[in-house]
């Protein structure tokens, strides 16, 4: 277990910043994230069809957003803590060849249900925010 | 758009809400190892708890989960959509918003509240309806209403794991979408361009030359920024110019966080700094962190390239080296 750590209720404060991460916008990472997520829309896999909306290229799903959402909030809390919400609001189009750094903070800290919130922003190198939103789990009080 | 326009769009659309989209429809797939593996891979995502059983055995909940964020995965409908949806709710109240011109679509929320985890092997049921939607909005898309969908997501013993809601707007445009160029190169934006009009145009072609002007009265020598037609001190409104020498001192300054404008690089720094002529100039503040940054600072400006479009005074501290 000790390779897969979990932080406790007692290791996090508000405010603590979660390691940044950049995720590279791959035509790979828009059309494997749109099929594994099984949203089949064209403009997420056909370069045609994203055009013919006015975007230069296939862009990324939303479930693919927050699946790199969730990611973000457990690669920093590991895997025994629970998601129990991510509320995202949409931005910019991530497009194959941008770069989006994902960031956060701890907001807010219930030491007794263990429930932490998250403020979880995506921003791509061109558009700017991608994703922003919050990211709530609870954390177990020992590891 | 009249009175009467309003009223008819608004009586057929808001008799959309409370409407299934769809009826409680169980996954053609229970939660399995294969589509977890698949999820887990692309999103990069190495979590113990999705896939590694002995770990999972292990662990407080001894077994694996599902992503709690594949939980609308399980139901979607899959590649037949490339080829069109069947006709729902949905789509129906879509179809009313363009035939209105309300043709413009715009995901802009999604929010889901996971219950209880899930495990391979359980099978998830989607129900979903048009929850609510919003009084028109005039948006910086264009004016439009936000309309929420909320599925609800049932295991096979009945028990709610979760819900979805997601807020779409459908929006007038204001203007049709760009045609992408062919090959579809990504424009790396530059700073919004300075606004060029007959009383400031010379001022904005000296910059682009490297040189930071100030006008000077013809008639009394009073110096005044930013340009103008007339004196503030004697109303002459002959003029000509001098050009500063960038030797400045800080009267004011703010750091701009959020939100972060593309083509801008951050950190980024606003001061009006009092040049050693007299005027005062708005410019970014270089070459050391914003912490540093302090009213009464000396600084020095230098005309430099700051994208593929923009020539801008910035301005460094006065002892960084940096000097020109």
């Amino acid at each position: 277990m000790n390779e897969h750590k979990t932080l406790t209720r007692t290791e996090v404060s508000v405010g603590d910043k979660l390691p940044a991460a950049d995720i590279d916008i791959t035509t790979g990472l828009v059309v494997c994230g749109a099929l594994a997520t099984r949203d089949f829309e064209p403009v997420h896999h056909s370069k045609a069809a994203a055009q013919a909306v006015g975007l230069p290229d296939v862009f990324m799903n939303i479930l693919t957003s927050q699946g790199l959402m969730t990611r973000f909030a457990t690669d920093w809390s590991g895997p025994e803590a629970i998601v129990k919400s991510v509320d995202l609001r949409l931005g910019a189009p991530n497009v194959p060849g941008m770069v989006m750094t994902v960031s956060g903070e701890v907001t807010t800290l219930d030491e007794d249900s263990g429930l932490v919130e998250l403020a979880v922003i995506g921003e791509n190198n061109i558009w700017g925010m991608h994703m922003q939103g919050t990211v709530q789990l609870t954390l177990p009080k020992e590891s | 758009m009249t009175t009467d326009e309003q009223k008819a769009i608004e009586s057929e659309i808001y008799a959309f809400v409370g409407q299934q989209v769809y009826p409680p429809t169980p996954a053609a797939d229970d939660v399995n190892d294969a589509m977890i593996r698949q999820w887990a891979e692309i999103m990069g995502d190495t979590n113990p708890a999705y896939l590694d059983k002995d770990w999972a055995a292990s662990s407080s909940r001894e077994g694996t989960i599902a992503p709690p964020a594949m939980m609308y995965v399980w139901g979607q409908e899959g590649f037949q959509v490339t080829k069109g949806r069947a006709p729902n709710a949905m789509s129906n109240l879509v179809s009313t918003f363009d035939s209105y011109g309300y043709t413009g679509v715009l995901g802009t929320n999604v929010k889901q509240e996971y219950f209880k985890e899930v495990s391979p092997g359980d099978n998830i049921t989607i129900e979903m309806i048009i929850d609510n939607i919003s009084e028109r909005k005039a948006t910086g898309r264009g004016t439009g209403y936000f309309f929420e969908t909320l599925s609800t997501f049932t295991d096979q013993h009945g028990e709610k794991i979760g819900t979805q809601r997601f807020k779409v707007l459908k929006f007038i445009p204001q203007e049709q979408p760009a045609t992408a160029a062919p090959e579809g190169k990504l424009d790396v934006p530059s700073r919004i361009a300075s606004p060029r009009g007959h009383d400031n145009k010379w001022w904005w072609e000296a910059c682009d030359n490297g040189k930071v002007l100030i006008q000077r009265c013809d008639n009394c020598g009073a110096l005044r920024h930013p340009p103008r037609p007339m004196c503030g001190e004697c109303n002459s409104m002959e003029w000509d110019s001098i050009e500063s020498t960038l030797d400045g001192e800080v009267l004011s300054h703010t750091e701009i966080h959020h939100p972060k404008i593309p083509g801008y690089q951050y950190p980024l720094v606003c001061a009006v700094i009092k040049l050693a002529e007299g005027t005062n100039l708005v410019a970014n503040i270089v070459g050391c962190s914003p912490s540093e940054v302090q009213i009464g600072m000396k600084v020095k400006g230098v005309v430099e390239q700051i994208d593929e479009k923009t020539m801008l005074p910035q301005f460094y501290p006065a002892q960084s080296g940096r000097n020109p």
